[in-house]
């Protein structure tokens, strides 16, 4: 029952500093920010590895195995696609800007 | 074992709140990716080592434990990859849609085969678990099918209009409030197999009702709610395994989630309940292509008038609007700024929140043009200069740009931040025809006397221009 309630306290914890940590992010980033969340919250990944590989029975491990492709979509996608657009985020005269660093 | 597992996740969730932190600032926003991407290798390296796993690598060997991890991760990664690196930016709607999908189908997944394990296996689960299990399995569900119908609602499988049929409203609620009394009952007795089946069916269903009857202007609501709805689902997982790391990232992206909705609704002048159950009508551009209201007169201009007054302008301010996107002329805006900046003119953009199909869409779509973030402006940052600029460059835009917003209560958009294209000393608007916008209403702005338009297609419009200047 403890456990509960730490994990109640850790979820509005995490909560309060993710909205004031993303009201910060401006209008600027907010498609490159959905993508970036979507890809940590394919964190499930972290779940579905467990029961993929602890083997506790078959249905575990198949349900477990299709988790984590889906999750590492998720991570792998969403990590690579916020990278693709961010570094299209350049400042003023682009040409100027060889080194392609936003 | 235990100790370093926490210790691996504890690091994972400081750079994973690090590197958010890097997205507050474009300068800083792929060094904070960076961080994450650590984090996520030390959530994974924490997760690969896990007791349960290190078990089984003891009893079966290295390949039996890891080959369907492995095998998996690869296949996924190469998914992944590819849509992502294929992807046009006109379309990431429907690719972030598609990921919040995934997302929720993993949370869902791990949320039965959790259930299987202690409950239908080893016969014992407490009341907890399973109150966590049944959040993950009801947030993971919704999110799975609501975020397939936006899938193909945005990508045009299916018909985007809002699909509507009677007592509609009162048939979902109560459908939600019966899938929650069997998340309560299953709570209570975890041991009924049927009823937990049955309630993690149920909000299968649930996604569809929901997002069925809402149209396709909506979707960036619907979008960001659902992006909300899969990082509650993989926090309740996180409940449910006692994961830490999962139930930081969860809260994390449903904060994300729902901050954007808010910004979204706001913008569109919208309350969450309107979007959601209001059945906006008229929304999608068969329905909104009526004719134009008679009597006024609109003031046409050629394309050579357009180039001489944007020639002769000292400041321009950009109004995109999705037609901009649509009509793939981001480009070739690009082409005419560089013109008149080395003319000396001053060339701003006025984004509004909605201008995309998604939050920040339109700054995306801008900045794959090589159009520099830094004269993207925010709708309150430049909305005051645009009393001293000397031409508004209307590009695919309509309701955003609407002076009726401001000041006329009768009109169904009253109320809704817009953008000042009225105030600036000319107007130029390129339209494709005299059409109104998705609201099905008629643009005073267009009848202004400030306010010349030209008609034709934004893209090849703006080419003449270019031409005509250079």
């Amino acid at each position: 029952m403890l456990e509960i309630f730490l994990g109640l306290y850790i979820f509005m914890l995490a909560a309060f500093v993710g909205y004031g940590v993303i009201k910060g992010v401006p209008a600027l980033l907010h498609t490159p920010l959905m993508a970036f969340t979507n890809a940590i919250s394919g964190i499930s990944l972290v779940g579905s590895l467990v029961a993929a590989g602890a083997h506790y029975n078959n249905v575990s491990t198949v349900l477990g195995a299709i988790a984590v492709l889906c999750a590492t979509i998720n991570v792998v996608g969403g990590f690579w696609i916020t990278d693709r657009m961010l570094r299209m985020f350049k400042k003023q005269d682009p040409k100027a800007d060889a080194a392609g660093d936003a | 074992m235990v100790d370093q597992v926490e210790t691996l996740y504890l690091i994972a969730s400081f750079l994973f709140i690090l590197g958010l932190r890097g997205l507050t600032a474009a300068h800083t926003a792929r060094r904070g990716l960076i961080l994450a991407e650590l984090g996520m290798v030390f959530a994974i390296w924490g997760t690969v080592i896990h007791p349960d796993i290190m078990a089984n690598l003891e009893i079966a060997g290295f390949f039996q434990t890891y080959k369907w991890i492995l095998l998996t991760f690869f296949i996924g990664s190469a998914i992944g990859i590819a849509i992502s690196a294929l992807i046009p930016m006109t379309r990431m709607p429907e690719r972030i849609a598609l990921s919040h999908a995934f997302g929720g189908l993993a949370a869902a997944l791990v949320g039965v085969s959790e259930y299987y394990r202690e409950q239908v296996i080893a016969g014992h689960m407490d009341h907890t678990t399973m109150a966590a299990i049944g959040f993950e399995v009801l947030f993971g569900g919704l999110t799975f099918t609501g975020s397939l119908m936006a899938f193909g609602k945005l990508s045009g499988l299916i018909p985007g209009r809002n699909i509507t049929w009677p007592l509609q409203n009162q048939s979902n609620i109560l459908m939600f409030g019966g899938t929650f009394v069997l998340l309560v009952l299953v709570t209570v007795d975890p041991s009924n197999q049927v009823l937990f089946y049955a309630m993690a069916a149920m909000p299968l269903l649930l996604g569809i009702l929901f997002v069925a009857p809402i149209g396709g202007a909506d979707m960036p609501v619907v979008i960001t709610l659902l992006n909300s709805y899969a990082g509650l689902a993989a926090s309740a997982t996180g409940f449910a395994l006692n994961n830490n790391v999962l139930i930081i990232a969860g809260a994390i992206d449903g904060a994300s989630g729902f901050i954007l909705s808010v910004v979204m609704s706001k913008a569109m002048n919208r309350s969450f309940r309107n979007v959601l159950f209001g059945a906006f009508g008229k929304v999608d551009e068969e329905d909104a292509a009526m004719a134009a209201a008679g009597g006024e007169r609109v003031q046409e201009a050629s394309v050579g008038d357009a180039a001489m007054l944007l020639s002769g302008a000292g400041s321009v301010i950009v109004c995109p609007g999705y037609g901009m996107a649509v009509a793939q002329a981001q480009h070739v805006v690009g082409e005419l700024a560089e013109i008149l900046e080395a003319n000396g003119t001053q060339v701003r953009y006025a984004i509004h929140p909605v201008a995309g199909r998604m939050p920040g869409h339109m700054n995306v779509l801008l900045a794959e043009a090589k159009i520099p973030y830094t004269s993207l402006m925010e709708l309150e940052e430049i909305n005051e200069d645009f009393k001293n600029t000397d031409v508004a460059l209307v590009v695919g835009a309509n309701d955003v740009v609407n002076p009726a917003a401001k000041h006329n209560p009768a009109s169904s958009i009253y109320g809704m931040p817009v953008l000042n294209a009225d105030l600036a000393r000319s107007c130029i608007v390129l339209k494709r025809s005299m059409r109104p916008g998705f609201a099905g209403i008629e643009n005073e702005l267009f009848f202004a006397p400030n306010t010349v338009l030209t008609f034709g297609d934004a893209k090849d419009t703006l080419t003449k221009v270019v031409e005509a200047l250079s």
